[in-house]
């Protein structure tokens, strides 16, 4: 083979072309990351003006309009924009090293993705410069999100298309590379819980993205080319987005909770030094809660008038949800009973995740009680709620897999200093900020309003709320400080940097050659890092001899594909106003994305070998510093 | 663990601080203090799985802060790896059921005595409407249309149906019952009751515009005999007005005049905007503002800067003069039936 690898030369760049082109799973991982933290800080932003103009009754910070707008991009962004692509990045970044793969199954696809999540992303925020922003609720509800005069809208109909392309395309990927890429040895039952948790995720992608895609075109021709689907003057009915966006709206959520609860089955094992308790039993909770999430969206729509057998199934479906949830909280309780716990920042987010959560799970019960939930609906009980599921559960699991992972992703670590204060600085706030709002909610203060009447008894308790707020912006502020400090440090780990690294991505020379593993490893078990440290060995066995091996080559394909779809988006919407430009626009952006769709069809691309010589020296490099 | 019990010991008093502070909410608001049947059906659903809930709580917190003190890292070795158990693991698969039965059968039983309309509607009727931003009832036995206060009386339930003429709102008055969605082009149904009379507050509880937040309403409880009275001085007051407010009339006062010049043609019958019938006896303006005259001329002279997104159009001096607009607000504050 060595004589073929002069002829196809891997086509390198260099800088920001590298980061525009790569096909590598672990800076497509890291491309996600920071396009999650970047909107992160924007939703984090909003969260701020919406609370700042929540701190006294009939205060005029922003007007209703202005707020409205607020709420539904801190809504749409983090769910969107944040908290998906923050996973992604993790999933990225680790799923193929925990089950032995040189990269994900599409390579191409992978870098795709992340393109179309960018740029449904940049389109969305745009909105802010066109005029205004979508204002009709994260959930935008049908007519009020086809108000023509709520321009807003089409930026959240095309630019949450265009994502929801890239996430589509992302579960597949993992699908397939779980089921396709792993080691010899890596059974299914052997994964670790974190690959097994994105593969339910991915998954549940593949059957709740298309609901919404659904929604989204019918939201789209309603708005842009005078569809009357929602129109009841017409004959339309407005339910049918409600029941298409929480369709897909449900399983959502559990596409966000469970790779988070993927990271704290990797963290609490490490630190507690345990093996995860009740492996099978994790494995198949994962997956009911997956099946029963679908079974479930009318929870979000008991007020919508469906009658008492509807709303009777559905709250006891709902309810059937916190029995596996249940059995995963006992399952870490008695991971980390009898352990030998440590207790560092992604532990310390770990452990604080369970009680968390556990109030989120409460009132969700709370909530799956039909009519209970007549009174907590729409109020800010249920905003109490999902931000202690969503924050407490998914936000939690991020940090900790950012403390957790940031070594093996860039060979540097983050300060556990900063990250105490992150911590402590992030829990109080964030019971502060939602804790009280529980009773807000009772009080009878719905949510998504602008402002609040003095006397109302609502004053106490947002004032509290703000307060909190600002407690998690400071927080997120140490968090960026400790982010730059651990890249401008000197100081790169070792492999193995925690030293009780379990699965195999801790057997990896830091920083990761891009073929991830020399020889690919023959895994033994659960676990199979920790086995092989238990048996004395320093590294895992190996199932192939040291040979070429074949890559990806870089692309610039994905990029444009998606640039294009972009650009045909933005002529979408300005059609409305202006024929030509708009009619341009589609036509241009149209033909840029079937070219390059073309191009990758025409073009043969059969990627490149790194020789086996190249190997073989980056083996006796690693070995050799891991010596001194 | 030193940071935690200053945490435990910190936080948690300062928001049972808070909750003194506030008490239960306010008296005719809040769902912690039902006034009717609907609310006092709901406050115990609320408790019962509350109670169940702190239960599950109580036991993972134990078993949580007893893990977390007791084994902490002292030494290098290795713990025992456990791969898990099936008896503990059955145990809390098994136990969870049966506590979710034991809800699950108030839950239904609750969501069918809710669900009881068309009983109450024998009795009474009362359509409402949902608009932006205000609210229409309609007492359809009676003839009679009003707005932004709710007219009911006590101690039996009223059957309600519910609809919106333009976006989806959510009708909520939490001291007497959860809350049902108004959605344009179909129509939804659900009972309300009140134990003693009194005034209760509502809201809007679906995100429908920039004035989502202001478009609050009353509910105004009486005894079965003040309110029969009350829907015939209604039915009178709106016969009378129907049948000197017009055009052709060549008595009108000045003030009569400019309303059925500027504003009879929409809040006329109560249906565009809201009826002006009991203006007078009102405690609120636009649903939130105090109703005094100041507020009254400042709204008819550009109620955007009251309420974005209203759809009631300002009158400027040109349209209506100063003394014009004094005059209409007299007349306004006339219209009452007490």
């Amino acid at each position: 083979m060595a004589q073929t690898t002069a002829l196809q030369q891997s086509r390198k760049y260099n800088g920001l072309m590298d980061w525009i082109t790569t096909v590598d799973h672990k800076k497509i991982g890291i491309l996600y990351l920071f396009s999650g933290i970047f909107f992160l800080l924007l939703g984090g932003i909003e969260a701020l003006l919406i609370r700042w103009q929540l701190v006294r009754p009939m205060n005029d910070f922003v007007s209703g309009e202005t707020f409205n707008q607020l709420i539904t991009m801190h809504g749409t962004t983090m769910i969107f924009l944040a908290a998906m692509p923050m996973l992604f990045g993790f999933m990225n970044a680790v799923v193929p090293l925990q089950i032995g793969a040189r990269d994900v199954a599409f390579p191409f696809i992978n870098s795709l993705g992340f393109w179309l999540f960018f740029f449904g992303g940049v389109m969305l925020n745009l909105s802010w410069f066109f005029g205004a922003a979508p204002n009709a609720g994260w959930t935008a509800y049908a007519p009020l999100s086809t108000q023509p005069e709520a321009t807003g809208v089409d930026f959240y109909a095309l630019g949450l298309q265009i994502s929801g392309f890239g996430s589509l395309m992302a579960g597949i990927n993992f699908l397939v590379t779980i089921l396709n890429m792993r080691a010899p040895g890596m059974k299914l039952m052997r994964m670790p819980l974190f690959t097994w948790t994105t593969f339910v995720a991915s998954a549940l992608i593949v059957f709740a993205f298309p609901p919404l895609t659904v929604g989204l075109f019918m939201l789209m021709f309603e708005r842009l080319f005078g569809a009357v689907y929602f129109d009841p003057a017409m004959g339309g009915n407005v339910i049918i987005w409600e029941h298409l966006f929480w369709i897909f709206g449900h399983p959502e959520v559990y596409i966000l909770i469970l790779p988070a609860f993927g990271i704290f089955s990797e963290i609490i094992p490490t630190f507690a030094r345990k093996r995860l308790f009740g492996y099978t039993t994790m494995v198949f909770a994962t997956m009911l809660i997956g099946f029963l999430g679908f079974m479930v969206w009318v929870h979000h729509m008991f007020t919508v008038g469906l009658g008492p057998v509807a709303n009777s199934i559905f709250a006891v479906a709902t309810m059937a949800i916190a029995v596996p949830t249940g059995v995963k909280i006992f399952n870490w309780l008695f991971t980390l009973w009898g352990g030998q716990i440590k207790f560092n920042v992604a532990m310390l987010y770990s452990v604080a995740f369970i009680p968390s959560f556990l109030v989120g799970g409460m009132t969700g019960v709370m909530l799956s009680v039909a009519p209970a939930d007549y009174q907590y609906h729409d109020s800010y009980f249920v905003v109490a709620h999902f931000h202690y599921v969503i924050v407490g559960g998914v936000v939690y699991g991020l940090f900790a897999g950012l403390y957790y992972w940031f070594p093996l992703m860039f060979g540097k670590a983050l300060s556990e200093k900063l990250g105490y204060w992150q911590f402590w600085l992030f829990f109080i706030g964030f019971h502060l900020t939602f804790f009280p709002q529980h009773f807000l909610g009772l009080f009878g203060m719905p949510r998504r309003v602008f402002t609040y009447l003095p006397n109302q008894g609502f004053e106490t308790m947002n004032l509290l709320s703000t307060i909190g707020a600002f407690f998690m912006g400071v927080s997120t502020i140490i968090l960026l400080v400790a982010v730059v400090k651990a890249f401008m440090s000197k100081h790169v780990v070792k492999p193995d940097h925690w030293g009780d690294g379990r699965t195999l991505e801790w057997t990896l020379p830091v920083p990761t050659p891009e073929y991830n593993f020399a020889q690919t490893p023959l895994v033994k078990g659960l676990d199979t890092f920790w086995l092989e440290k238990m048996a004395g060995n320093k590294r895992v066995s190996v199932a192939e001899p040291v040979s070429d091996i074949h890559m990806p080559n870089n692309s610039l394909i994905p990029f444009f594909m998606s640039l294009g779809l972009f650009i045909a988006g933005l002529g979408a919407i300005f059609q409305k106003d202006n024929m030509v430009i708009g009619w341009s626009l589609i036509a241009f952006g149209l033909l840029m994305t079937f070219v390059s769709m073309f191009l990758r069809s025409w073009i043969d691309d059969h990627g490149y070998y790194i020789p086996k010589s190249q190997v073989e020296a980056d083996l006796k490099a690693i070995r050799e510093k891991g010596e001194q | 663990m030193k940071s935690f019990k200053k945490l435990l010991f910190g936080i948690v008093p300062m928001m049972m601080f808070a909750l003194l502070l506030s008490g239960c909410g306010v008296e005719g608001l809040s769902a912690l203090r039902p006034m009717g049947e609907g609310a006092e059906i709901q406050l115990r659903i609320i408790l019962i799985s509350l109670a169940i809930m702190l239960f599950v709580l109580v036991i993972v917190t134990v078993i949580y802060v007893y893990v977390l003190m007791k084994f902490r890292r002292k030494d290098d070795s290795i713990p025992k790896q456990v791969e898990g158990s099936s008896t503990l693991e059955l145990i809390w698969t098994v136990v969870p059921i049966i506590l979710l039965i034991i809800l699950a059968v108030p839950t239904i039983t609750t969501t069918v005595e809710l669900a009881k309309a068309k009983e109450a509607k024998k009795e009474e009727e009362i359509n409402v409407t949902a608009n932006l931003y205000w609210w229409e009832f309609e007492y359809p036995n009676a003839g009679v249309v009003t707005g932004q206060e709710l007219v009911i009386p006590t101690g039996k339930r009223v059957g309600i149906n519910l609809t919106s003429k333009d976006v989806i709102h959510s009708f909520w008055v939490p001291a007497l019952s959860g809350k049902t969605d108004t959605n344009p082009g179909l129509d939804n149904e659900m009972w309300l009751h009140a134990n003693e009379p009194g005034t209760f507050y509502g809201k809007c509880a679906e995100l429908c515009g920039p004035s989502h937040a202001l478009m609050d309403f009353k509910v105004i409880a009486l005894d079965q005999e003040d309110y029969d009275q009350w829907l015939e001085d209604m039915k009178a007051k709106q016969d009378e007005n129907a049948e000197t407010l017009t055009a052709d009339n060549q008595n009108l006062t000045v003030g009569e005049a400019v309303y059925v010049e500027s504003c009879l043609s929409c809040h006329g019958g109560g249906k565009v905007a809201p009826s002006l019938t009991n203006f007078g006896d009102r405690e609120w303006l636009a649903g939130y503002l105090e109703n005094n005259e100041e507020e009254l001329k400042e709204w008819i002279r550009d109620p955007q800067e009251k309420k974005q997104g209203a759809l009631m159009p300002g009158f400027s001096e040109g349209q209506i003069s100063d003394e014009e607009l004094d005059a209409l607000v007299d007349f306004l504050y006339d219209q009452k039936i007490d």
